[in-house]
């Protein structure tokens, strides 16, 4: 029998410092597998992010940038312009990519920069204790919204980025998926894969949007907070392809 | 003679930076519009467009810094330029090139402050361009320039520089710099150093392990580590790059110590002084970080008043009276634009010199 699972070679064999039952893991997973899949991981250079994930270059077995908060996209631009052949991906969270470096994102994408974006959104600032992100849902109770975010109290509405970048020329891909069941998973594996072909033909700006449960700060069990993405989130974020 | 005229271009402090910065093989700039160094972002929006090169408008200060510092993590020379408000904002992205060990140069033109303050010639970067100017323990060498040629010879040097320790380096050039336009002499060809390759930058992990560009050293312990070995350049810096000049003659009554514009004013009050029978010198630090101290204490030894002269409250006087700590020191000095002419300066020395 051959063993269909293995470690993607672009995963180191480390254990990881996330939480039980978070998302980052299993889209680590998924984009080593898909580096090993086009086989590019010789060529492949990721932007690790500030966030839960700033130590990504400790999990993932090719080039990795760290790049300050927010300015990710800045720092694939640079790298892309100087060695267009080879992949450059970033790795962001919500409050990185749509927050403080919402600015980078909104150019790198109008420019189309030939990078690929992998937007990890959970809903809130996980590493500093669960503050408000731009993309906590209404209602949704974190540190800085007490009694849950309200539009009407100054909060603000939740910040639709992938919706926003895709009326953009230089945007030629942007998807939003989740990790919330097996299914969204393979989902998700595909796309990621996708947004690195049509950086290899050179297309655009390529952005993958995926919902990932953050069970300690939403203060979920790990089945809860994947409920919680089906039930409430996706009510938010609808899935599926917004620009191809 | 003749093909020797030939070479000799005239050109503004700005145009002939840009020129430095191609010459030295810079392969990525991105830039963002601040007066007055625009006719850089413009000299190098024609030249950096060429095969081989990038040329990126950025959408602002934080986004240039921290493309350069992704052009650098490539292994590729690269430059962004700014004037001082901007200058505050790249902050940022200078600590984290620091911290990561990743050469880039750095041009300011500087203006006045604080805030928006004015367009006009200003030095009071001065301290957040010697003291590290970023979060952290960390120092950006700085090279001052004083006429439109050692501008663009200061430029291929801050490349060189960047490359062989690995490390930011900033360029103080002021208003009156960058505007002013003299000739300058490229018969000389440059000498371009530090060529080799850079091993440690991404390039893909193709038969080798993966590289990895950093600043975060969160384990107990490593980052002191790591800021030990930082420590360990920036002594072997001061040790070797303090750089200055000296005019005028050896023992005087009055040394005058200035940079950059106020530099070349002073220079001519010097002469001024020496034509009325007052002896005076003048000592140009030309990097500002290490600040040539050895060289000041040396030329001080011989001189019985000391004169700072800045286009500022007074911030390089620091750095002198660390150097002199046994001497008087006396300053003059301008804010917000206005800057001390020869004139002045000559009063002032008079004076002093009198009693």
């Amino acid at each position: 029998m051959n063993k269909k699972y293995n470690r993607p070679e672009s995963l180191r064999d480390s254990d990881t410092h996330y939480c039980p039952g978070c998302g980052h893991g299993i889209i680590h997973h998924l984009v080593a597998k898909a580096v090993d899949e086009l086989k590019i991981r010789q060529k492949v250079i990721g932007i690790a992010p500030v966030g839960c994930a700033v130590v990504a270059y400790d999990y993932w077995n090719f080039d990795v940038c760290e790049a300050s908060h927010g300015r990710a996209l800045a720092v694939a631009t640079g790298i892309k312009r100087c060695r267009p052949k080879n992949i450059v991906f970033t790795y962001q969270g919500d409050g990185d990519l749509a927050s403080i470096g919402a600015a980078e994102t909104l150019h790198a994408a109008n420019r189309g920069e030939n990078v690929t974006c992998i937007f990890i959104n959970n809903a809130c600032y996980g590493m500093t204790g669960g503050q408000m992100a731009p993309t906590t849902i209404i209602g949704q109770k974190t540190a800085t919204t007490p009694s849950g975010r309200d539009p009407f109290a100054g909060d603000g509405w939740p910040l639709k980025l992938s919706e926003i970048l895709s009326t953009l020329k230089g945007v030629c891909f942007a998807v939003r998926t989740s990790v919330s069941n097996p299914r969204q998973v393979h989902q998700a594996y595909d796309y990621i894969k996708k947004a690195f072909c049509s950086q290899i033909d050179k297309k655009g700006f390529s952005l993958v949007e995926v919902l990932s449960p953050c069970p300690t700060i939403w203060q979920k069990t790990p089945v809860e907070a994947m409920q919680w993405i089906e039930t409430e989130m996706i009510k938010e974020f609808p899935l599926g392809v917004i620009k191809e | 003679m003749k093909e020797k005229r030939k070479n000799k271009v005239l050109m503004s402090g700005n145009e002939a930076m840009g020129l430095g910065a191609f010459t030295a093989g810079c392969r990525f700039y991105a830039g963002y519009p601040i007066t007055p160094q625009n006719e850089l972002t413009a000299y190098m929006a024609s030249c950096m467009r060429l095969p081989g090169r990038t040329f990126v408008q950025a959408e602002s200060e934080l986004a240039a810094i921290n493309m350069v510092f992704g052009a650098s993590a490539a292994g590729f020379r690269t430059m962004t330029s700014s004037s001082s408000p901007g200058i505050s904002l790249k902050q940022e992205g200078i600590s984290y090139l620091a911290g990561a060990q990743l050469p880039a140069v750095i041009i300011n033109v500087s203006r006045g402050g604080p805030g928006l303050g004015n367009i006009a010639s200003s030095q009071s970067d001065y301290f957040q361009s010697t003291r590290g100017g970023g979060h952290g323990d960390y120092f950006t060498p700085v090279l001052s320039p004083w006429s439109v040629e050692e501008a663009f010879n200061l430029v291929i040097l801050a490349f060189d520089m960047a490359d062989f320790y690995r490390t930011p380096i900033l360029v103080l050039a002021d208003a009156i710099i960058g505007q002013m336009m003299e000739p300058i002499n490229l018969n000389r060809k440059p000498l371009i150093r530090n060529r080799k390759p850079k091993r440690w930058s991404l390039t893909g992990a193709k038969n080798r392990p993966p590289n990895i560009v950093k600043s975060f050293f969160l384990q107990e312990g490593l980052l002191e580590e790591h800021n030990l070995l930082l420590e360990k350049k920036w002594q072997k810096i001061k040790l070797r790059e303090q750089r200055s000049s000296i005019y005028g003659k050896k023992k005087v009554d009055c040394l005058i110590v200035a940079y950059g514009s106020q530099a070349r004013i002073a220079r001519q009050a010097v002469d001024v002084l020496s034509c009325q029978g007052i002896k005076a010198g003048l000592f140009r630090p030309i990097t500002l970080w290490p600040y040539p101290d050895k060289a000041l204490k040396k030329a001080a030894s011989l001189a019985r008043k000391i004169v700072v002269v800045e286009q500022s409250l007074g911030q390089m006087v620091e750095d002198v009276k660390l150097a002199l700590p046994n001497k008087e020191i006396n300053f003059l000095g301008k804010t917000g634009g206005g800057i001390p002419s020869s004139l002045e300066i000559v009063k002032f020395v008079k004076k002093l010199t009198k009693n």
